[in-house]
């Protein structure tokens, strides 16, 4: 039977099957994105094996090297250049495609990091707020209203120049950045928990404050935090690159892409390809997130929408 | 209505109050900030001149009296003068505000204009090629590091083609709406506008849905209304409500977006002043542009509240 209806299946209706199942997929899965994060991943985790040169090798012959399929006569004119460079080659001579790899690690870690730590600090912040309420909440609530009300690229550029530049700092600005939102919607969330029967039971039978809010009430709120932080990801990806960019951010010469943008811009008009890659890595990191963060919001809880 | 206004408006200067402490601290965290008046030797200022210079300053007072001090001279409008040219802080914040503005501006009729209609149409036919586009734009938008889009702009625009200037403002201030100003403005006005625009589409689009699927869009629809006057008349005016308010809300939002165009397109603007008075370590002119952003968006926030509840009734009794 099985095999009946294969034979008269013909190949039109085939290939037919195969692209509607494919956007099916698509439409069901966040295919798209998935891949692309991942290879930025493989990217990142492999670019000390795959990446064809070290992120600080230079070679002054190769300055502004242009990319493969731009080079025509480039290579014949300039002798000296040993190396081949892929997507070509930075002020200094460096091999951009090796400094995006690497630039991949970067912004991996520095936004995973301060994810987590703003995640932590804002989810604890809440977790106090909604839980206790009182002053204790309108306080808590109002210090975020004021820290959203400042422009904070400068209040980042700030700190960044006061303390000094270096990864560590910019992961502790990136997570000033990141904790509010979890404040609030941590928060919400618990205002509603705290009420339930399961709660009240628990504080009947002598469990202890710290212990309501760590077993009872967090299971709670774990879904919202972990939807929070794919959702906020890709915006702590471009803060990086944006204060990067603003000489405020990850010091030079470490291979961070929005620095290399900015390492670019002098050169950009004889070669643009020192600026235009580093950015389409930014624009396809923080797209892949953001797509991901959306979809896993309506995946884990539709009532999420509005987050 | 008066009640939530009132208390709206308490909660604003609490965010204020809150907002100046953190400038006054950040202010304070280089340190002793008479070293950026009198660096130790060098100067040749002795130690009487460093005493009452200290005394000038106020800094011999505790650390709370000094944040008093400098916020009863804000209110009254003085920020003090500018470390690098001795200028009153006000002074020099008047001549760029207004270029900021211009920019905004012509950001947010970009904005409007742009994602409005696209937001409603690719909500009125989901699924075909205008939702497809709106989409596309929404997402370039929301992701393309803003920065990055204005070199590539300059490069294609200016550089390769040499349609647009390259960056800054009209430098012969030629008359107002001529098209020598305005090329100044297309650039960076749409980089600027961009992201909020895609905020802006999303959030019409989303608005729009929820709308034409309610009960009273299919009787409006049952009884025989034409199409075009259950799209523009029935749903738009109810599904606006959340973008008109959130419009408010990016007038902040350009702020920001403001510090990094600027600095891309050479604009003569707040955020490059800003910017700028960061790496000249000129704190009282930074501490005086953090606190008008500051200003500016906690009350485009406090309007857009009070927008949202006149609009939309429900709000005003959660």
């Amino acid at each position: 039977m099985a095999e009946g209806m294969a034979a008269v299946t013909t190949v039109a209706q085939r290939s037919r099957q195969v692209v509607v199942g494919g956007w099916r997929l698509m439409r069901r899965w966040p295919v798209i994105p998935a891949v692309i994060l991942v290879g930025i991943a493989m990217m990142a985790i492999l670019a000390t094996w795959i990446a064809p040169q070290g992120p600080y090798d230079q070679d002054l012959n190769a300055r502004n090297a242009p990319p493969v399929w731009q080079a025509g006569t480039w290579y014949e004119e300039h002798p000296k250049v040993q190396q081949r460079y892929f997507l070509g080659a930075d002020y200094v001579g460096r091999d951009l495609l090796s400094r995006i790899m690497y630039g991949a690690r970067i912004s991996l870690q520095v936004s995973g990091i301060a994810a987590l730590a703003g995640m932590t600090i804002g989810s604890g912040l809440g977790l106090i707020a909604g839980y206790f309420g009182g002053l204790i909440d309108e306080f808590i609530m109002r210090l975020v209203d004021a820290w959203l009300s400042l422009p904070f690229i400068l209040v980042a550029m700030v700190v960044a120049i006061v303390l000094g530049q270096s990864v560590a700092i910019m992961m502790g600005i990136l997570a000033l950045m990141a904790w509010s939102s979890f404040t609030r919607n941590v928060r919400a969330e618990v205002l509603s928990l705290k009420t339930r029967d399961y709660v009240s039971l628990a504080k009947i039978s002598g469990a202890s404050t710290p212990r309501i809010l760590i077993a009872h009430i967090l299971p709670g709120v774990v879904n919202t935090m972990v939807v929070i932080l794919a959702l906020r990801l890709g915006g702590l990806i471009m803060g990086e690159a944006t204060l990067s960019f603003l000489g405020a951010g990850i010091p030079s010469p470490t291979p961070a892409w929005g620095l290399m943008v900015s390492e670019g811009k002098d050169y950009v008009d004889t070669a643009y390809w020192t600026s235009l890659f580093p950015g389409i890595f930014i624009f396809l990191l923080v797209m892949s997130w953001n797509f991901l963060g959306d979809w896993f919001r309506d995946y884990m809880d539709p009532r999420l929408r509005q987050l | 209505m008066q009640r939530f206004i009132a208390r709206r408006f308490v909660f604003m200067i609490f965010s204020l109050l809150a907002a100046t402490m953190v400038v006054f601290g950040l202010s304070r965290a280089t340190g002793d900030p008479l070293l950026l008046y009198a660096k130790p030797g060098g100067y040749g200022m002795s130690p009487e001149q460093i005493e009452a210079l200290t005394k000038k300053l106020g800094l011999d007072k505790p650390l709370v009296v000094q944040y008093f001090m400098w916020l009863g001279r804000a209110i009254k409008g003085d920020f003090g003068r500018t470390i690098l040219d001795e200028r009153p802080v006000l002074q020099v914040i008047r001549l760029k505000i207004f270029n900021t503005m211009r920019l905004a501006m012509g950001a947010l009729l970009w904005a409007v204009t742009i994602s409005i209609p696209l937001g409603v149409l690719s909500a009125v036919k989901r699924g075909t090629f205008w939702d497809y586009a709106g989409r596309a734009f929404a997402i370039f938008g929301m992701c393309a590091p803003a920065f990055w889009v204005g070199l590539m702009a300059i490069v294609l625009f200016a550089v390769k083609l040499g349609w647009l200037p390259a960056a800054s403002m009209d430098p012969l201030r030629s008359a107002p709406f001529s098209w020598t100003n305005i090329k100044y403005y297309i650039m960076p006005a749409i980089i600027l506008g961009w992201y909020p625009a895609a905020a802006l589409l999303r959030l019409t689009r989303s608005a729009m849905l929820e709308i034409l699927d309610s009960e009273f869009i299919k009787f409006a629809r049952s009884k025989g209304v034409r199409e075009t006057a259950v799209v523009w008349k029935h749903a738009f005016r109810n599904a606006m409500i959340p973008p008109l308010t959130m419009m408010a809300v990016m007038l902040g939002g350009f702020i920001a977006g403001a510090i990094v165009i600027e600095q891309v397109f050479a604009w003569p603007g707040m955020g490059r002043l800003s910017v700028d008075a960061i790496f000249n370590n000129d704190f009282p002119l930074l501490t005086g542009c953090v606190l008008l952003f500051a200003c500016m968006f906690v009350l485009a926030n406090f309007l857009a509240d009070i927008a949202y509840a006149y609009l939309d009734p429900r709000i005003r009794y959660t």
